[in-house]
C-alpha cells in the first residue's frame, strides 16, 4: 500500500460499494485502501486462523513457560496448604515486622502474621479477582466496543455515549455506593464491580482497533466478495484487532489485583478473614522504610503473575499475526 | 467534518444530563451526610434538621436534582459543607490538576512512545527485557510506594526537589508528581506502542517504503509510527479523564490540592454539591477528549473519514 | 556533615536541609521575630467559635481568641484569662466580671456585650452552630434552640448585661463546676465586626488573642502574625505562625525531614519507629484528653440478657492492650484503666483502678467468662469502624487477632469497615449497628463530668449504645448539684464504678498527642487537647 496521504477517498468510495453505507454515518465513513490488496486474510489456507494460532502456540517456549506459571498459580490457589503449612490467621503481634527467621522465610507482617503463608494463601483471592475481572472486562468491552466500531452509526453513538457516562463515575464513589450494600464476603461482588466500571476502557480500545482493522485491504476484499458481517468480524477483523485489547487486558489484570487493595482500603473490598495480595500490599505500603520485606513478597507474587499473563498475551498475539509467520 | 463535530457536540447534552443524574443519585444513596458533621456525637436534632433544610436535603430527590441543575445553569454550583463555594473550590483545584495532567500526559507521550518504539523494533533484545521488568515493577508496586520512595530520595536525601508541592504548583514542581502519576499509564502506552510497531513493521507499506529507499528514520516516524498510534491515542484519550479525577494517591503524597483530593473529600463527606459539580466538569473533559481522539483517528489514518 | 553511613541518611539530610532552608520562614534569629511553619488540616466548618468541633479549626481559635478562662497548657487547670471574677452563691446564678482594657485586633473593646452577643449567636438555632449545646445549661436555651420547630426567642433569657464589664448568667440547674467549662473556644467573645459582616470576618477572622490573621487562603495556608496590641500575659514568643494545609500527615512529616516545615503535630504511626533516628529528641508524646473504647448495642437484647456483662468483661480481658499500644501505636496510646483520662489527674477524678482486672489481658479468664456468659452473641463479634479517616483498620484487626487468639477461635472477632464517617455516624446514632463499634471521646473541657455524662447518661447525645442505668443517672445528677468540687468528683467516681460492673463500653487506651519539630524551633509543647502551644514556641 502506498503512502496513505496519496489516497483519494472518492476513488476508494466507488470501490467499496454499498456495504460502506453501514459505516458511512457516525464514527467513520471508511474508504477502501486502494487496489493493492494483500494476500493475507482472504486467501487463508484451509485451516482457520484460530486453529493455526493454536498450532503455533504449542511450540512457542514463551507460551509454555507462562502456561506453567499460571498452572502453578492455579494449583496453589486451590490447595494453598500444599506448600504452606502455617495458618494465615495465626498472628502474634509480639513478633510484628520481624525479618526473616527460621520457620518464617519471608519474615513477619505488621499484624504479626507469617508473610510466606499469607502470600501463598493470598493467591486464591487475588488470582481469582485478577483473572475473572480481566475476562469479564475483556469480553464485555471487546464485544461492545467491537460492535460499535464495526457497525458505526447510531450503534456507535449510543455505545460510545454510554461508555462516557460510565467513565464519569469515580471509582471511589462507585465502590462506596455499589459495594457498601453488599454483605457477601466472597470475591464476586468485587469482580462484578470491576467489570462494571472497567469495560469502557477496553471497549474504547477495541472500537479504535476495529475501526482501523476494518479498512485493511483484505477486509475490504472479503466484503467485496460478499462475506457476512459475522464472518468478517470473527475471521478477519477480530484476529487483527485483538492485539491492543490483549496488551491492555494483561496489564489491567495486574492493576485489578492492586485495585482490590484500594477497595479494601476504602472498607468496601474483600473482607477479613479473606487473605489477598492487595490487602497485604496496602497494609505494607506505609512501612516501606522499616519493613520492606512486608511489601516485597506480595509485590513479587503479583509481578510474577502479571509477567506470566503478559507473556501469554504476547504469545497469543504473535500466533494470531500471520505476518509474523 | 464540521457537521460531524456539531453532531458530537449535541450528543454531549444527553450524556451531561445522564451522568449528572447518575452521580446525583449515587451520592444521594450514600445516606445522610449531616450525621458526619458533628464529630463523635449525635447532632442535635434541631440543628440537623436546619442543616438539611439549608442544603435542600429535606426535599424529594428529583426536586433536589431539578433545583441543583437550575442553579448550575445560572453558574451556581452550591456550597460545600465547610461553607466554601464549589465554584471557588473548582477555581483553585482545576488549574493545578490540569497542569499535573498535562505533565503526566507529556511523560506518557515522550517516554512511553519512545520506549514503545525502541522495544517494538528490538523485540526480545536486552532493552525489551529491561523495559518489561520496569513495567512489572510499576504494576506490582503500589503508586503510594513509588511516590513515597521518590519523594524520600529526591526530596530528603538528595534534596533535588521539595517533597511537597507549594500552593502555586508550578510546572517544575509537578515534574516528579507527574511522573509518578503517569507511571502505570506509561506501562500501558509503552506496551501498546511496542505491539503496534512490531505488528506494523512487517506491513506492506513499510516494506514498500523501505524498498523505495527512504531513510530509516523517515520510515519509522512517518509511516510506521503514525499508523501504529491509533490504540495509543485511544488509550491516552481515555486516560486524560482518569488522570484528572483519579490522582488521589499522587495528590496526597505530594500535597497537591487538586481535583482528586476535592472529589475524594466530597465523596467521603457525601457533599452532593461538590461531587456533582466536579464530576460535571470532568464529564465535559471526557467528552472533549473522546471527540479529539476520534478526530485524531482521521489524521493518523486518512482512510478514516467523518461524514 | 552529610550522614557518613548510608543507613542514617535521613537524619543527616535533615540537618543539611534545615541549615540550607534556615531562611525559609522569615528573618529568624533569636529575637522573637522568626516565624513557625506548622502543618495544618483544612477546618471542616467555618471558623466561628461555636461552630468548630475539631482540632484543626481549634488550633486557629486557640491562637486568635482568649475567653474568660484558659486551660493551663501544662496542668489543664482552668485559669482566669479575661475573667476578673466569676462568682456564685448558689451554683446556679453567676456574676461574671471581665478585665479592663482588652481589645480586639480591630481596636474594638472587649466588653460584657461581646460575650453575651457571641453566646446568643452560638446558641441560636438559626445560626446552625454545631456546638450550640454548650449553651444548653443557660436558662432560655430551649426557647432559642428548641428540639423541634422554630425558635421562640432571640436571646438567652439567662444572660444579662449589667454594665460594660459585668454580666450575669442564670443556669437551668445547679452546676458547680460550670465556670471551669468556660475555657472552651465556643465561649469566646466576638467583635461587632463579626455581626456586621460575617462573610468578611470569616475570610479573615479578627479576635482578641496573641495572634492576628494576616492572610488566609482557604484550603491551603493561613499566615498568623504576633499581635502587638495583645493584653494578656501569654504573649507570642515568636514572630508568627504559618499554617500549611497537608492532606496527608506523612507528607508533612517528610517536609519536616527535608527542612521545609518546623512543626508536625500528628506524626504518622508508620513513621514512629524512625522518629528517634530522624528527629532525635525533637519529638514529643504527651497525654491528651482522649479515650478510645469499644461500645456495645444495649438496644439489642442479645447484649442485655443476663450474662452478657460477663461476655463483655471477658472480651475486655481478651485484648492485649500493652502489646497493641506498643506495636501498633508505638506508645502514642496508653492502655486504659478507667473511662476518663489521666489528664484529669487524681484530683480531677482519674483513677487507675476502676476498671481493675477487666482491663488486664488474661486469655484464660477471658475464655472462661465468655463461656460462662453464653458465648459471643451470633458467634462472631463484629467491630464496626469508619474506613475513611484515622486508620482504624490496623488496630481493629489487631484487637480482633488478640481476641481470636485468646478465645482460641479464628472467627470470634472480625472488623467491619464502613466506608464513610458520615455513614458510620449515621448508623451509630440511629442504632443500626450490630456488634461492637469503635467509640472515641475527646474531652471538651477537663472535667470528669465531660467523660461520663455525654456517653453513658440515659439518652445523652453520645450514648449511641442506649446504655441506661438508674443508679448511674442518679449519681451523675447528684454530682452535678454538689457545690463542693471534691465531693462532686467522688460522686462521679461512684458512678464510674457502675460502668465497671456493667461494662457498657470496653476501655481500650488513652490517646496521646505527638509532634515532631525542626531544630529551628524550641519550647514546643502540646496542650491537653493535643493542640500545640504556639505562643510559647521560640524560633532560633
Amino acid at each position: 500500500m502506498p503512502d496513505p496521504h496519496e489516497q483519494d477517498g472518492a476513488v476508494a468510495g466507488t470501490g467499496a460499494g454499498g456495504a460502506m453505507d453501514l459505516a458511512a454515518d457516525e464514527a467513520a465513513a471508511v474508504t477502501a485502501g486502494g487496489p493493492t490488496g494483500g494476500p493475507d486474510g482472504a486467501t487463508a489456507p484451509a485451516r482457520s486462523l484460530w486453529s493455526d494460532a493454536w498450532h503455533d502456540l504449542r511450540r512457542n517456549p514463551v507460551f509454555l513457560v507462562s502456561a506453567l506459571i499460571i498452572l502453578f498459580l492455579v494449583v496453589i490457589s486451590l490447595w494453598p496448604s500444599a506448600i504452606a503449612t502455617g495458618d494465615p490467621h495465626d498472628c502474634d503481634l509480639a513478633r510484628a515486622q520481624d525479618g526473616s527467621s527460621p520457620g518464617h522465610p519471608f519474615g513477619i507482617d505488621g499484624q504479626g502474621c507469617d508473610v510466606y503463608t499469607r502470600t501463598v494463601y493470598g493467591a486464591r483471592a487475588s488470582v481469582t479477582v485478577g483473572v475473572c475481572a480481566t475476562l469479564g472486562v475483556g469480553l464485555l468491552g471487546s464485544v461492545l466496543g467491537g460492535l460499535a466500531g464495526f457497525f458505526g452509526g447510531a450503534w456507535d453513538a449510543i455505545l460510545s455515549r454510554v461508555t462516557d457516562v460510565f467513565f464519569a463515575i469515580p471509582v471511589v464513589l462507585g465502590g462506596l455506593v455499589l459495594l457498601s450494600v453488599v454483605t457477601s464476603d466472597t470475591v464476586w461482588p468485587v469482580i462484578g464491580f470491576m467489570v462494571l466500571l472497567g469495560w469502557p476502557q477496553i471497549s474504547r480500545i477495541a472500537r479504535g482497533s476495529v475501526i482501523t482493522a476494518k479498512q485493511h485491504d483484505y477486509v475490504q476484499a472479503a466484503r467485496a466478495l460478499g462475506a457476512s458481517p459475522t464472518r468478517m468480524l470473527l475471521r478477519h477483523i477480530a484476529p487483527n484487532a485483538v492485539a491492543p485489547v490483549i496488551v491492555v487486558a494483561t496489564i489491567a489484570l495486574g492493576t485489578y489485583i492492586a485495585l482490590e487493595a484500594t477497595l479494601s482500603y476504602l472498607g468496601v473490598g474483600l473482607k477479613p478473614p479473606t487473605v489477598s495480595w492487595g490487602i497485604d500490599l496496602s497494609a505494607a505500603s506505609p512501612y516501606i522504610r522499616n519493613a520492606p520485606h512486608m511489601l516485597l513478597w506480595p509485590a513479587g507474587a503479583l509481578a510474577v503473575t502479571v509477567l506470566a499473563f503478559i507473556m501469554l498475551g504476547d504469545a497469543v498475539r504473535d500466533a494470531l499475526d500471520p505476518k509474523l509467520r | 467534518m464540521g457537521r460531524y463535530v456539531i453532531r458530537r457536540l449535541l450528543q454531549m447534552i444527553p450524556v451531561f444530563f445522564g451522568a449528572t443524574l447518575l452521580i446525583f443519585l449515587m451520592v444521594h444513596v450514600m445516606g445522610d451526610p449531616v450525621a458526619g458533621l458533628c464529630g463523635d456525637r449525635r447532632c442535635d436534632p434541631a440543628t440537623a434538621a436546619r442543616l438539611k433544610r439549608e442544603f435542600g436535603l429535606d426535599k424529594p430527590v428529583w426536586q433536589q436534582y431539578a433545583t441543583y441543575m437550575g442553579n448550575v445553569f445560572t453558574g451556581d454550583f452550591g456550597t460545600a459543607f465547610n461553607g466554601q463555594k464549589v465554584t471557588e473550590l473548582m477555581a483553585s483545584a482545576f488549574p493545578v490538576t490540569i497542569r499535573l495532567t498535562l505533565v503526566a500526559v507529556a511523560f506518557e507521550i515522550v517516554i512511553g512512545i519512545t520506549l514503545g518504539v525502541l522495544t517494538g523494533l528490538r523485540r526480545g533484545r536486552p532493552v525489551d527485557t529491561t523495559v518489561l521488568l520496569l513495567t512489572l515493577v510499576v504494576i506490582s508496586v503500589p503508586t503510594f510506594v513509588t511516590g513515597l520512595l521518590l519523594q524520600l530520595l529526591l526530596g530528603v536525601e538528595w534534596n533535588v526537589i521539595k517533597p511537597s508541592v507549594s500552593p502555586r504548583a508550578t510546572v517544575d514542581e509537578l515534574l516528579v508528581p507527574g511522573l509518578v502519576l503517569a507511571s502505570v499509564s506509561l506501562a500501558y502506552v509503552t506496551r501498546l506502542t511496542r505491539t503496534s510497531i512490531a505488528e506494523n513493521r512487517r506491513a506492506d507499506y513499510v516494506r514498500t517504503a523501505v524498498a523505495k529507499g527512504l531513510p530509516r528514520r523517515r520510515v519509522i516516524t512517518r509511516h510506521l509510527l503514525r499508523n501504529s498510534l491509533i490504540p495509543v491515542v485511544t488509550f491516552i484519550g481515555t486516560d486524560v479523564g482518569a488522570l484528572m479525577g483519579g490522582a488521589i494517591v499522587t495528590e496526597r503524597i505530594f500535597n497537591i490540592h487538586g481535583v482528586g483530593y476535592q472529589l475524594y473529600q466530597g465523596i467521603l463527606r457525601q457533599s452532593t454539591q461538590t461531587v456533582v459539580g466536579f464530576v460535571t466538569v470532568l464529564v465535559l473533559v471526557f467528552l472533549a477528549a473522546n471527540l479529539v481522539v476520534d478526530l485524531l483517528y482521521a489524521v493518523l489514518d486518512p482512510r478514516i473519514r467523518y461524514a | 556533615m552529610r550522614g557518613a553511613t548510608h543507613a542514617k541518611w535521613a537524619a543527616g539530610a535533615v540537618a543539611v536541609a534545615v541549615a540550607a532552608a534556615g531562611c525559609g520562614g522569615g528573618s529568624g534569629g533569636g529575637d522573637g521575630s522568626g516565624v513557625v511553619r506548622s502543618s495544618w488540616g483544612d477546618p471542616q466548618n467555618p471558623l466561628e467559635p461555636a461552630n468548630t468541633n475539631e482540632v484543626q479549626g481549634g488550633k486557629v481559635l486557640d491562637m486568635i481568641f482568649r475567653g474568660l478562662k484558659r486551660y493551663d497548657p501544662k496542668t489543664g487547670e482552668a485559669k482566669d484569662m479575661l475573667a476578673e471574677s466569676i462568682e456564685s452563691k448558689d451554683s446556679r446564678n453567676f456574676t461574671v466580671k471581665i478585665k479592663d482594657g482588652w481589645t480586639f485586633g480591630n481596636g474594638e473593646a472587649v466588653t460584657a456585650k461581646s460575650f453575651v452577643d457571641a453566646w446568643n449567636y452560638g446558641a441560636h438555632l438559626r445560626n446552625n452552630q454545631k456546638n450550640a449545646y454548650f449553651f444548653a445549661y443557660i436558662e432560655g436555651y430551649d426557647k432559642v434552640h428548641p428540639e423541634k420547630g422554630d425558635a421562640t426567642a432571640e436571646t438567652l433569657s439567662g444572660l444579662k448585661v449589667v454594665d460594660g464589664r459585668t454580666f450575669t448568667v442564670r443556669l437551668t440547674q445547679k452546676f458547680s463546676t460550670w465556670p471551669e467549662t468556660l475555657g472552651y473556644p465556643a465561649f469566646a467573645p466576638l467583635p461587632k465586626a463579626f455581626f456586621d459582616d460575617r462573610a468578611g470576618w470569616l475570610a479573615k477572622p479578627v479576635g482578641n488573642g496573641p495572634y492576628a490573621v494576616r492572610s488566609y487562603r482557604k484550603g491551603s495556608t493561613m499566615e498568623l502574625r504576633k499581635w502587638d496590641g495583645y493584653k494578656g500575659e501569654d504573649k507570642a514568643r515568636n514572630g508568627g505562625v504559618d499554617l500549611n494545609v497537608y492532606t496527608d500527615n506523612n507528607t508533612a512529616y517528610t517536609d519536616l525531614m527535608a527542612g521545609n516545615l518546623d512543626l508536625v503535630d500528628d506524626v504518622p504511626a508508620a513513621q514512629l519507629k524512625n522518629v528517634r533516628s530522624d528527629l532525635g529528641d525533637r519529638y514529643i508524646n504527651t497525654p491528651a484528653g482522649i479515650i478510645q473504647t469499644l461500645a456495645f448495642p444495649f438496644y439489642d437484647r442479645a447484649w442485655t440478657k443476663p450474662g452478657a456483662e460477663k461476655v463483655r468483661r471477658g472480651l475486655a480481658m481478651a485484648i492485649d492492650r500493652e502489646q497493641i499500644t506498643e506495636t501498633i501505636f508505638r506508645k502514642t496510646r496508653t492502655p486504659a484503666k478507667d473511662w476518663t483520662s489521666p489528664v484529669l489527674g487524681e484530683d480531677g477524678g482519674y483513677s487507675d483502678s476502676v476498671c481493675g482486672d477487666a482491663c488486664r489481658y488474661d486469655p484464660e479468664q477471658a475464655r472462661k467468662l465468655v463461656r460462662e456468659g453464653g458465648g459471643i452473641p451470633g458467634g462472631t463479634l463484629k467491630i464496626s469502624y469508619n474506613a475513611d479517616t484515622g486508620s482504624h483498620k490496623e488496630w481493629v484487626d489487631a484487637v480482633c487477632n488478640s481476641i481470636n487468639r485468646a478465645l482460641g477461635n479464628d472467627r470470634s472477632c472480625t472488623g467491619n469497615p464502613i466506608g464513610t464517617f458520615a455513614d458510620f455516624r449515621s448508623r451509630a446514632s440511629r442504632q443500626k449497628l450490630d456488634g461492637a463499634w469503635r467509640a472515641g471521646w475527646q474531652m471538651d473541657y477537663p472535667l470528669i463530668q465531660n467523660f461520663l455524662e455525654p456517653n453513658y447518661f440515659t439518652d445523652a447525645p453520645s450514648n449511641d449504645g442506649k446504655y441506661s442505668d438508674e443508679r448511674f443517672d442518679k449519681l451523675v445528677n447528684e454530682a452535678n448539684a454538689e457545690t463542693d468540687t471534691v465531693k462532686a468528683v467522688g460522686k462521679f467516681q461512684d458512678a464510674e464504678k457502675i460502668l465497671a460492673e456493667d461494662m457498657p463500653a470496653i476501655p481500650l487506651w488513652y490517646q496521646n498527642g505527638s509532634a515532631g519539630y525542626s531544630d529551628r524551633v524550641s519550647d514546643v509543647a502540646l496542650n491537653q487537647f493535643s493542640v500545640p502551644v504556639y505562643e510559647q514556641i521560640k524560633v532560633d
